[in-house]
């Protein structure tokens, strides 16, 4: 690599050095919640009473078991979060690549303003729509019930967005003609050989749709309404918060919040490479 | 497309037409229909008074009115947008220095994997779990308030959550650790995309770091930019989780004071689940659709020049 170097402004070890402290501080801003949050995970309620430790404490067991024998059924709630997480995740990749493979691969009259109408919605939040869509689902009966919080995931425009700019890189019309010219059927295609293609895009969608369903708290919390054995745990935890928080075992608050997070923050740290690249690639999120 | 193989291409184009039925049934039945639903009873009184329904009977825009005239809604649009703008100013301002630096092929940072990693985490932590633990932590025996204690800064337990601002400086600093990762990533994509030739020509003419960003990198942003704002004030009208959670859906922890962390979707949250006055939550709803709609619009001109299948600017891979 050439060696540039400036004559004005600062120097660049300078500058570098500087872009390291930045950094460093942001990270530290991103990271000490999380620490204190397992710190304070392993320590009793009186412990916790008299302030702040740096050090772990030896109380994770017994915070584990309070936790685990507490009112709120938090397996139950994280079962269900990973129920309707995972099969949104399922239905909405599949769908999804199947719109965008629908819009890029075929010629149809009304593609072109489909494809225009699917762009503009893109950003239209699901909330402006929540009252119709809970009308809706009473309705049909579906109220406390996981169907209105995974099927409607079939329907995900920026997963949509995605995919298709991803198939405009990644999948050359040629291969699905080859497939025509084998006699494959068109549905057989999409799934042998349009799939296959497409999934490094399906993993990054995967994760992203997974994560966004999992930490949904607005739109599961209108639905299931009554049952407490199909709650998420977004909503365990905002019960949590409307209880008399000051009569709680802390211990046991800190260790339900850091079993809600620390999943996450597990398989991010396993993937993150992926995830970071995903969205730079993607542009659209949020 | 060859003429003589037309026959064959359209009976092929049928499955693109198959392969979009179910997004089109999915999205007819669970948001257009919603939607014009959530429009129609904008126009009607309808909410649950005790164990009786009162209506729906038609009264056209009265929701409306009553709406603009309780004021509420002015109060709240405010709460948003402050604690919006709280977060959003810094955000950007990070980002653009992180996405500079991390795109800046001099800098040769170390580690840069691992501080892209770092910084982008809080963006997929559970928002009302993250607002739960912050709750915990700037409460008055929190972990926060020892430590300034123990540290003398403060001589006794300062309630966060009891005041005004630093309620909303909380909630901003937390939507500003949620999404500078996020925004980081999105510009330094923006900047890698802009051609090298560009920074070489300024090198050659003598540029310095501070000039380049200013008159290179900047305007070739601007896009990326305006996108990055106007996306981020569609998620920060939608802002519900961290206020929800922190101030337990009061807008405020303290009751009997002023709301002012309340937000405008906490706001129609609360004619959804607890008042049950639909009419109004229909009144408020298509407001914010008009408002999203405005804004969305933009967004869609500037990200979709002409084409259509191109997106804003040159985003590319690493």
């Amino acid at each position: 690599m050439r060696q540039y170097k400036t004559s004005k402004g600062l120097g660049i070890h300078v500058r570098r050095f500087i872009a390291y402290v930045v950094l460093s501080l942001l990270s530290f801003l991103c990271l000490f919640w999380f620490y204190v949050l397992f710190i304070n995970a392993t320590r009793s309620n009186a412990n916790l009473s008299k302030g702040f430790t740096p050090l772990p404490g030896g109380y994770f067991a017994e915070n584990w078991k309070s936790m685990v024998e507490g009112t709120l059924p938090i397996f139950n709630g994280m079962l269900n979060s990973f129920i309707i997480a995972a099969c949104s995740c399922v239905l909405c990749t599949y769908f999804s690549t199947m719109t965008a493979y629908a819009i890029h691969a075929y010629e149809f009259k009304a593609k072109k303003f489909i494809f225009t109408f699917i762009l503009m919605v893109m950003t239209i939040p699901t909330q402006v729509t929540a009252l119709g869509f809970i009308r809706l689902v009473d309705s049909i009966g579906l109220m406390n019930n996981f169907i209105p919080l995974i099927v409607p995931s079939i329907a995900a425009p920026v997963t949509f967005f995605y995919m298709k700019q991803y198939m405009e890189s990644a999948l050359p019309l040629a291969f699905v003609e080859a497939a025509r010219i084998d006699g494959s059927s068109e549905f057989n295609t999409f799934n042998s050989i349009v799939i296959p293609m497409m999934k490094p895009a399906i993993a990054v969608q995967a994760i992203f749709t997974f994560v966004s369903s999992w930490n949904n708290y607005f739109t599961p919390a209108l639905i299931l309404v009554d049952n407490e054995k199909l709650q998420t745990l977004p909503i365990m935890i905002a019960r949590l918060r409307s209880a008399d928080w000051l009569k709680f075992d802390m211990g046991q608050v800190y260790m339900l919040i850091a079993f809600s997070i620390f999943p996450v923050i597990v398989v991010y740290l396993c993937l993150s490479r992926f995830i970071v690249q995903g969205v730079a690639l993607g542009g659209v999120k949020g | 497309m060859e003429k003589k193989k037309k026959s064959k291409v359209v009976s092929y184009n049928k499955w693109g037409i198959i392969f979009l039925l179910p997004f089109a049934i999915t999205y007819l039945i669970f948001q257009l229909i919603p939607l014009l639903s959530t429009i129609f009873y904008s126009f009607f009184e309808y909410y649950d008074d005790g164990l009786d329904v009162v209506g729906p009977r038609f009264i056209f825009l009265e929701n409306y009115a009553s709406l603009f005239s309780s004021g509420d809604i002015f109060v709240y649009t405010k709460n948003t947008l402050i604690m919006w703008v709280l977060g959003f100013v810094p955000q950007i301002l990070v980002s653009l220095l992180l996405g500079a630096w991390f795109s800046d092929p001099r800098m040769r940072l170390k580690f840069s994997g691992f501080f892209k990693t770092v910084i982008y985490l809080p963006n997929l932590i559970m928002a009302s779990a993250f607002s739960m633990l912050f709750f915990t932590l700037f409460s008055n025996s929190g972990p926060v308030n020892s430590i300034l204690l123990q540290a003398g800064v403060i001589n006794e337990a300062y309630t966060f959550l009891d005041h005004e601002w630093s309620a909303r400086g909380l909630v901003a600093f937390m939507n500003f650790l949620m999404w500078f990762g996020n925004t980081t990533i999105l510009l330094m994509a923006g900047m890698m995309g802009i051609d090298p030739a560009l920074f070489e020509a300024a090198e050659v003419d003598g540029a310095t770091s501070t000039q380049v960003f200013k008159k290179i990198t900047l305007p070739l942003l601007r896009p990326i930019l305006v996108y990055v704002m106007i996306t981020s004030l569609i998620g920060g009208l939608q802002m519900f989780d961290v206020p929800q959670i922190l101030t337990k859906g009061t807008g405020n922890p303290q009751m009997g004071k002023e709301l002012t962390t309340m937000t405008l979707i906490m706001y129609l949250n609360r004619h959804l689940s607890v008042s049950k006055n639909y009419g109004v939550a229909g009144a408020l709803s298509v407001i914010l659709f008009i408002i999203t709609a405005i804004l969305s619009f933009i967004v869609f001109r500037i990200s979709v020049p002409k084409e259509g299948g191109k997106k804003h600017a040159p985003v590319q891979d690493e």
